[in-house]
């Protein structure tokens, strides 16, 4: 019998995290005045980066794309059970699909050939995703061993594929030859002008719908479907599963693969929506943040968005606070994000303590 | 003489749950004091805060008649307290000797230590007639003898007053019988046993004073000669309570499942269940009887397709089960149920509301749903009314399948089940972690379905259960199904025998 951590579902998704974020803000903000800047101007320039013009917001909002789409493969996979590490590996072998359907179908018009690109996007990350799955559950190889050596493997393959056989012969640049252009996802800016709305330009483009919409999914697929019942029964209480006819190596599979192809979608929005064409590293380790993403949202699609939104401004906004205050390095921007990892995910069940024991105080003292 | 123990109005909550209530609890010295209460009733938590497992929000302790504070067990062991915990807590690649000295090892070398501890191992075989191998490795012994070590340890500690925590829960009846006998000989020599347990028959067996709790306060202490198992019940629960439920002789039909040379072999490639064959009829209650962990689990589980068995082969209504339908899903299909044994590792999810866990197992059966997607709203409606059926309290579908008792649980699991028409059902330790209330409401409805028809296979390693509401007994022991009686004409030494491996032929 140990004291009951239940806390009410606005104190579990909201209140603990805010606390999180709040705890993780002061302490960077100590790492700041330790090296001898204003960590209030520096807060001030991180939101006025990310969130004070438009053009820094529609950047925001194009990393938050990213890192939902992250965020979900990683929270899918964590309802099974697994701790997919591989969204990195699994988004360069999406990007890598990407390339072989738009530069293969070119003579495809844009409303077959989008679709058809992120089809290919998914399908490749969800065969990456698939193999460490079907080891872990045929083999018993541990996912995060196999995921993480499969993110060196993604990482090799491309570079090989983008030097020796992808590359355009006259290029000196390891890329591929540009995307059609009908392929391209409309730019957000471009969509407004359409409705005679001015936007700034920035790198948003349509994928940030496409992002809220998997989201929306992924919330049906986990809480309300059949096969999503199963991959929390199977991630929650695997004996249970066993005896309820539920076969964990199956669900381990798919889990993995709807996991892939989630992440393929950080290539759909790098590549069809801003590059337009297949580069090295377009996935910027943001694979590794869409762990942060799930752990801080707790898994739940709509707690994800919200993590989104906070790293998307710590992206965005840090690159500004970069720039205005050079003291503050890229690096330093990095050391906050990571506090704000540390605070959010590892120290998670030191506020949840303090907010449990606090409410129950409260309860017992209404009594 | 002041008691051994004397409890003062002590006060613990959890949170809001407020596990003891002004508790007052005085045992006498040289006595075995037994506690009863149903499960959650605050007696686990009283003995842990008297063991110093938790600290009281009021009240005092105080031991043969000094205040103490104790705020952890090694100020219960410096008072003379022992504690035997129902799950030992023995190390079992180590020896006998091993385990009694550790954390007692005296200095850096342990051959000193060692050395004292054969003497007082000695002493303590001749004062209490508790022999025992010394040199023996505690993995390879009985459970009675671990559980022997565990007492020992406890005295070699200098225990006056030792705490038994459901001593009896895993002992075979000649085990239990060996362990009372111990008791009482250490109740000679002038220590203090308390003694907790839901078993009233051991109570009466051999307690000199019962104390009953009831949500968490101290409802009654009485001298065991001048009470009864039925008024003990009653005060435990609150109201009067049937302890056997009638049933009328029947005459089983068609045979239902029909279990052939069965044998089972573990992940680890032990032997399980060697050559089980047996039959169980329409309108009949097999037991199944034995000492946990002696082939019963592994047994339901092969039946059930959990587990694919080695050898052997099935039939369910005479036609025989292929080994590639033989899996929990088709088994379903085909009416053979399961109420599994350990409801929190299988018969439900403790992290999903209930009425999630109310269709474990079912989740694809079309009606519950829309095509991919559950039907949420009816899933709630269907439970909530099987709540009322059930009497599961409290009647809250979307609350979390863990925050019910364990019966409210158990009741959830078996509505799951019965309610689905079974032809045959499997049960394991139907009451297991269950209130007394619940027992007789649980046995009434699965000898409901024995009269409307449905075969039932019971294990339970409690032989009351068994014998009150089986027609027919079969032993189990190391595997083996090692007898079959006739409920009737059997009793509890007979099947005692026969649970220790004792077989008719060897006799």
């Amino acid at each position: 019998m140990s004291a009951p951590l239940d806390l009410p579902k606005w104190a579990d998704t909201v209140l603990v995290p805010a606390i999180s974020v709040v705890a993780a803000f002061l302490v960077a903000g100590l790492v700041v005045v330790a090296i001898g800047e204003n960590p209030l101007t520096a807060t001030r320039w991180l939101l006025q980066g990310s969130l004070g013009t438009g053009e820094g917001l529609g950047f925001t909002l194009f990393y938050m794309t990213d890192f939902i789409f992250v965020g979900l493969a990683v929270a899918v996979a964590y309802h099974a059970g697994l701790f997919n590490i591989g969204g990195e590996g699994q988004a360069t072998l999406a990007g890598l699909g990407i390339a072989l359907v738009l530069n293969n179908l070119t003579f495809l018009p844009g409303f077959l050939l989008i679709p058809l690109g992120i089809l290919g996007a998914a399908a490749f990350g969800a065969a990456w995703a698939a193999i460490p799955g079907y080891l872990q559950a045929k083999r018993g190889s541990h996912i995060v061993i196999t995921t993480i050596m499969f993110n060196w493997l993604a990482s090799v393959l491309i570079v090989y594929l983008l030097v020796n056989v992808l590359r355009e012969p006259q290029s000196m640049n390891p890329e591929t030859r540009a995307f059609p252009e009908q392929s391209y996802i409309p730019f957000m800016h471009e969509v407004f002008a359409a409705f005679g709305i001015e936007v700034p330009a920035s790198q948003l483009n349509l994928t940030l719908v496409l992002a809220l919409a998997a989201a929306y999914c992924v919330w049906l697929l986990i809480y309300r479907s059949r096969l999503g019942y199963a991959i929390r029964v199977v991630g929650s209480n695997p004996t249970a599963a066993v005896y309820a006819g539920i076969s964990p190596a199956r669900i381990t599979v798919i889990a993995m693969v709807l996991s892939g192809a989630l992440a393929g979608g950080l290539a759909v929005n790098e590549l069809m929506g801003y590059q337009h064409r297949l580069l090295l590293e377009f996935t910027s380790g943001y694979g590794f943040v869409g762990i942060a993403v799930a752990l801080m949202g707790r898994a739940h699609p709509v707690g994800i968005i919200l993590a989104s939104l906070l790293f998307g401004i710590l992206y965005q906004g840090g690159a500004e606070l970069a720039f205005e205050q050079p003291a503050i390095t890229r690096d330093m921007v990095v050391v906050i994000g990571g506090i704000i990892i540390l605070f959010a995910g590892a120290l998670d069940g030191l506020f949840r303590r303090a907010v449990a024991h606090v409410l129950t105080r409260q309860k017992l003292a209404r009594v | 003489m002041s008691p051994a123990i004397q409890l003062i109005a002590i006060n613990k909550s959890f949170g809001a749950v407020h596990a003891n209530k002004d508790v007052n609890l005085s045992v006498e010295r040289g006595t075995i004091h037994g506690i009863v209460g149903e499960n959650g009733a605050g007696k686990s938590t009283l003995m842990s805060i008297l063991y110093g497992f938790y600290e009281a929000d009021s009240g005092e302790i105080r031991v043969n008649g000094k205040p103490i504070a104790i705020r952890s067990p090694n100020d219960a062991i410096q008072a003379g307290i022992g504690m035997v915990h129902q799950h030992f807590m023995l190390v079992e690649t180590l020896t006998v000797v091993e385990n009694v000295m550790l954390g007692a090892e005296g200095g850096a070398m342990l051959r000193v230590g060692e050395a004292k501890v054969r003497a007082e191992l000695a002493r303590l075989a001749r004062d209490y007639g508790l022999e025992i191998d010394v040199d023996a490795v505690v993995g390879d012994l009985s459970v009675g003898l671990q559980q022997r070590v565990e007492i020992l340890k406890a005295l070699y500690r200098g225990a006056d007053i030792l705490i038994l925590d459901e001593p009896t829960a895993v002992l075979t009846p000649p085990e239990a019988d060996a362990l009372f006998g111990l008791l009482r000989s250490l109740k000679e020599q002038g220590k203090t046993v308390i003694l907790i347990t839901h078993k009233l028959r051991e109570i009466m067996a051999i307690t000199d004073r019962v104390s009953v709790m009831r949500r968490g306060e101290m409802v009654a202490t009485l001298e065991t000669a001048s009470t009864s198992p039925p008024e003990l019940a009653e005060l435990m629960v609150g109201r009067r309570v049937l302890l056997r439920v009638e049933k009328a002789e029947k005459v089983p039909g068609a045979p239902l499942l029909e279990v052939d040379n069965l044998s089972v072999v573990d992940a680890r490639g032990v032997l399980r269940v060697a050559n089980a064959s047996f039959t169980v009829r329409a309108g009949e209650i097999v037991g199944i009887a034995g000492v946990a962990g002696n082939g019963q689990s592994e047994l339901l589980e092969a039946i059930a397709g959990m587990r694919p068995p080695m050898l052997g082969s099935i039939r369910l209504e005479g036609s025989p089960v292929h080994s590639s339908e033989h899996n929990p899903h088709r088994m379903r299909e085909l009416g053979l149920l399961h109420v599994p044994e350990d409801r929190l590792r299988m018969g439900l999810v403790p992290a999903f509301p209930a009425f999630e866990s109310a269709i474990l197992g079912f989740s694809d059966e079309p009606h519950l749903g829309r095509g991919p997607i559950l039907d949420h709203e009816r899933l709630i409606a269907d439970l909530a009314r099987k709540m009322e059926q059930y009497d599961v309290r409290p009647p809250a579908p979307r609350l979390k399948s863990s925050k019910f008792s364990g019966g409210n649980q158990q009741k959830i699991v078996l509505a799951r089940e019965i309610e689905r028409n079974p032809k045959v059902l499997l049960v394991g330790q139907p009451t297991r972690g269950v209130d007394i209330g619940a027992i007789e409401f649980i046995h009434r409805r699965l000898i409901a379905l024995r009269d409307a028809g449905v075969g039932i296979l019971l294990v339970s390693v409690e032989l009351d259960e068994i014998m009150n509401l089986s027609d027919r007994i079969l032993t189990m022991c190391g595997g083996k199904i090692t007898g079959e009686r006739k409920a009737s004409e059997t009793n509890e030494q007979d099947l005692g025998l026969l649970m220790a491996g004792i077989t008719d032929e060897a006799a």
